[in-house]
């Protein structure tokens, strides 16, 4: 990516095109120098506050003072639960939609249009919809539990759009040698599509997470307010927005922590985003499917 | 890039197996310290009000150490989900942050610590007093301009809290006023986003809990308190009863407590908190 | 395409098992937004028992302490954010996708485009503490109170920014090279061939990240809630504060009983309502393309 620009074009200087170049330089400026402010602001204010020992003690002092590990550890196990749930689900109705339903199908528009929309639903309706849900009507209470599954249902989407590419990317050949050396569809599908198939996943995995991890609203509504090391996915676990939006907006004096908490989520979404990318271009030269 | 990302990774699992491991192999030996109080166990839940949940989960922290087979889990919310919850049982304790209504009579309320609401002014502002008149005439929109009050020549932004907060119910009580007659320019959640919005607005007017005020006041940030009814805002003075906007901190409970809620509840009610109740700026109740 | 061409029928038993566990998983990730649909709607009910649907719109306020619940200026509010949002964002979005493939030398589209892929998964909490702290109180010194709808656009368009710069810059890369070259071939000028060659070609790319960053835009919480000063009112002026419809929920729910719960739930519904009218337009405007 990126090196597809072409530098056979011509550069006229009349009017049209300056004005041209100085508005796409200035937009890029203008957006750069923004995000610049914005994490500079978070770096010159956190930095100073991150140490280990702030990565792991509990906070103190209502998050005051302390640190933020039990938050971790909570914001893990919500990720955790988001995944072990939305995994097979996605990947199940991705391969469905992709492999065994044609676009006609009745079956396979409506499941379609209602991930369209899913993905659009505004992840506090969601929040809504965990409460009344999971948090009441299956009686999980505000538990970690809770908010890994109304995050599932928020990151179902995205893994499910990202996968399917995956498997459509998959050149056709493939399915037709495999069936004429008759092959069952479960054998192709699992030594040589789902192999194939993997780093789109893994895209869609990684943005996912990075929805999951930055979601706050979601979560105030099911898996609670608790800063206690957890002990079991039915406790509830305060996770890391929740926790920057409390001593932001509740806690007085909680500035310097939020600032520092929002510094290691920033860098935690680096590192995600990293390996996103990371993956992405791995996956471009690995086409070759070893069974 | 990787390579950093990848250490990050190496530290937090690091962190995390440390923590599993302290919380697995530290338990036993704290216990054994403590053992002629084990006799309580099991997990409370206490849900209600925001400006609350603070001090109650760091009193809840304090029990907890005093008794390590209990849990106490705090969630945060309204006043009026603290006494919805109680009420229904999803809840052991409620808490509320302003006086028992009669309407509530059926609950057991108990008091654990007093608040103060007082209102604040950036620093900037030349305006040292203001009557209760001159309140109420800004809040409901008669007097626009700090000009009228003895200040300068600018519009006043009114800072108003959200419906169903008991700050704000505190507030309109005093000065007798309907929430239908405010006119606010910005209305806020929680108190610390009410002293954020005041620093950033040389013009604003708004109503915190005395407690937040008085600490990022000593923190340097430029607020200052006004004094209502010709008392200064302070803890001091809500201790000592002469300050007029005051609340009671209380929790509730359905039915007579036993047991553990009694327990955390003869805790929360005794001396060995008033530091914490210090701490987390409200007023402990006169012994 | 329809990949399920290959004209094996299903004769392992395997492959019959597969078939229902896939169709399984699918049922569950179709049936959520039904789910969530039937849950609104039944928190939502026992206020449109007793209260007209009508109210929500012609009643004097929302003061639901006092039964009184109307969305509409919040109902503005969102729509007013969302509009002023994408309309900066857009184009900004597409000229800093241009300018990644077109105009930045290789060393800097780089780290350009990695700057971008990290502001579109910063939470929205940051941006609004940043919002709240910094813009705010920027906005107050030139036109008071400060928490405003401009406030609340620009918070609102930084965030969307990443969404459809990222789908621009993507569909971008799939535009054939020799569109490019054939347009230097007949003597174009850059900027002239993007405008009249590139654009048109990514025009589909472009319009899905419009869609997506609409969707954004409504159902942005947290940011809006800590910029946008919250007072329910139809505004007369971008300096003037809102109440979005998802700012409503967040700020009342923890506090709300009864009927006012049960309208925050229609506030709910009204929202959901939007995102199914922005997606069946998405499809038809694009069918009217095909």
């Amino acid at each position: 990516m990126g090196e597809d620009r072409v530098e056979t074009l011509n550069r006229t200087q009349n009017p049209r095109e300056w004005l041209a170049t100085v508005l796409v330089w200035g937009a890029a400026t203008l957006v750069t120098a923004i995000f610049s402010w914005l994490l500079g602001d978070i770096l010159w204010h956190g930095l100073s506050h991150i140490s280990w020992a702030f990565l792991t003690a509990p906070p103190e002092n209502a998050g005051r003072r302390g640190g933020i590990g039990p938050i971790l550890v909570s914001t893990a196990l919500i990720l955790g639960v988001c995944l072990a749930v939305s995994l097979p689900i996605g990947i199940g109705t991705a391969i469905l939609l992709a492999e065994f339903t044609s676009a006609q199908s009745l079956f396979g528009r409506v499941t379609r249009r209602s991930l369209d929309v899913l993905a659009g639903v505004p992840s506090i309706v969601v929040g809504l919809f965990g409460n009344a849900f999971f948090c009441k009507a299956l009686g999980l209470g505000f538990s970690i539990l809770s908010g890994g599954l109304t995050l599932a249902c928020m990151v179902l989407p995205i893994l499910i759009r990202s996968t399917e590419e995956g498997f459509r990317a998959v050149p056709v050949s493939y399915r037709l040698s495999a069936a004429s050396l008759g092959l069952s569809r479960t054998t192709t599908l699992l030594h040589l599509l789902l192999p194939a198939a993997v780093p789109s996943l893994l895209v869609g995995l990684v943005l996912g997470i990075g929805r999951a991890i930055a979601e706050t609203a979601a979560l105030i509504f099911t898996s609670g307010y608790v800063d206690r090391m957890p002990e079991s996915l039915l406790d509830s676990g305060r996770a890391l927005s929740i926790h920057i939006f409390d001593l932001s907006m509740n806690v007085s004096g909680g500035d310097a922590n939020a600032y520092a908490s929002s510094l290691v989520l920033v860098v935690l979404l680096l590192a995600i985003n990293g390996t996103a990318s990371w993956l992405a271009n791995y996956g471009l030269h690995r086409k070759i499917v070893t069974i | 890039m990787y390579r950093s990302a990848e250490v990050f990774w190496h530290q937090i699992f690091g962190s995390i197996v440390a923590f599993l491991l302290v919380s697995f192999l530290g338990a036993p030996g704290s216990a054994k310290a403590q053992t002629a109080t084990d006799q309580l166990s099991g997990k409370l839940v206490i849900t209600g009000a925001s400006t609350l949940a603070p001090l109650i989960a760091e009193i809840g922290k304090g029990f907890e150490s005093l008794y390590t087979k209990v849990r106490v889990d705090v969630q945060t919310g309204g006043s009026s989900r603290g006494i919805a919850d109680a009420r229904q049982g999803l809840a052991d304790i409620g808490m509320v942050s302003r006086a028992m209504k009669d309407e509530e009579q059926d609950l057991h309320a108990f008091p654990v610590a007093r608040d103060g609401v007082g209102i604040i002014l950036h620093k900037d502002n030349p305006v040292q007093t203001l009557s209760d008149e001159q309140i109420i005439a800004i809040y409901t929109g008669k007097i626009t301009n700090w000009k009228d009050v003895g200040g300068k020549d600018a519009a006043i932004t009114v800072v108003n809290k959200a419906e169903g907060r008991s700050t704000l119910e505190v507030f309109l009580h005093y000065f007798k006023l309907k929430n239908t007659a405010v006119k606010a320019q910005v209305v806020i959640g929680d108190n610390e986003q009410g002293v954020k919005t005041v620093v950033g607005n040389r013009n604003a007017i708004g109503y915190v809990s005395i407690g937040t005020a008085e600490y990022d006041e000593s923190q340097g940030v430029p607020i200052k308190l006004l004094p209502t009814g010709g008392v200064n805002a302070s803890t001091e003075t809500v201790r000592n009863g002469t300050f007029p906007i005051s609340r009671p901190l209380h929790i509730v409970t359905r039915t007579p407590p036993v047991g553990l809620a009694k327990a955390f509840i003869d805790y929360a009610q005794s001396k060995a908190v008033h530091d914490t109740i210090k701490q987390q700026y409200f007023v402990p109740l006169a012994e | 395409m329809t990949p399920s061409s290959s004209n094996t029928s299903f004769r392992w038993p395997s492959d019959r098992l597969l078939l229902w566990l896939l169709h399984g998983a699918a049922s569950i990730a179709g049936a959520i937004v039904i789910l969530i649909a039937a849950f609104l709607i039944l928190e939502a009910l026992p206020v449109l028992r007793h209260i007209s649907p009508l109210r929500f719109f012609t009643d004097s306020s929302w003061h639901p302490a006092e039964g009184l619940y109307k969305l509409t200026p919040m109902l503005w509010g969102t729509l007013l954010a969302m509009a002023g949002s994408v309309l900066i964002a857009t184009p900004l979005g597409i000229f800093s996708a241009v300018f990644c493939h077109y105009y930045a030398p290789q060393a800097l589209a780089r780290p350009y485009r990695r700057l971008i892929e990290l502001l579109a998964g910063i939470p929205s909490v940051v941006y609004g503490f940043w919002g709240l702290v910094v813009l705010v109180p920027l906005i107050g010194e030139i036109h008071p109170p400060g928490p405003s709808l401009l406030a609340g656009i620009l918070i609102l368009t930084i965030m969307i920014l990443p969404t459809i710069a990222l789908m621009a810059d993507a569909s971008l890369a799939n535009v054939p090279q020799h569109y490019l070259r054939g347009a230097a071939a007949l003597g174009l000028p850059r900027g002239a061939a993007i405008r009249g060659v590139v654009l048109p070609a990514a025009k589909s790319g472009l319009f899905t990240g419009v869609i997506l960053e609409t969707g954004r835009a409504i159902g942005e919480t947290m940011a809006i809630l800590m910029v946008c000063g919250n007072v329910v009112q139809t505004p007369s002026s971008i300096f003037d504060p809102i109440r979005t419809l998802t700012a409503n929920i967040a700020l009342e729910m923890a506090y709300a009983l009864g009927d006012h719960r049960a309208a925050l739930f229609v506030s709910g519904l009204v929202l959901m309502t939007m995102i199914i009218a922005l997606t069946i337009a998405a499809e038809w405007i694009s069918r009217g393309r095909r």
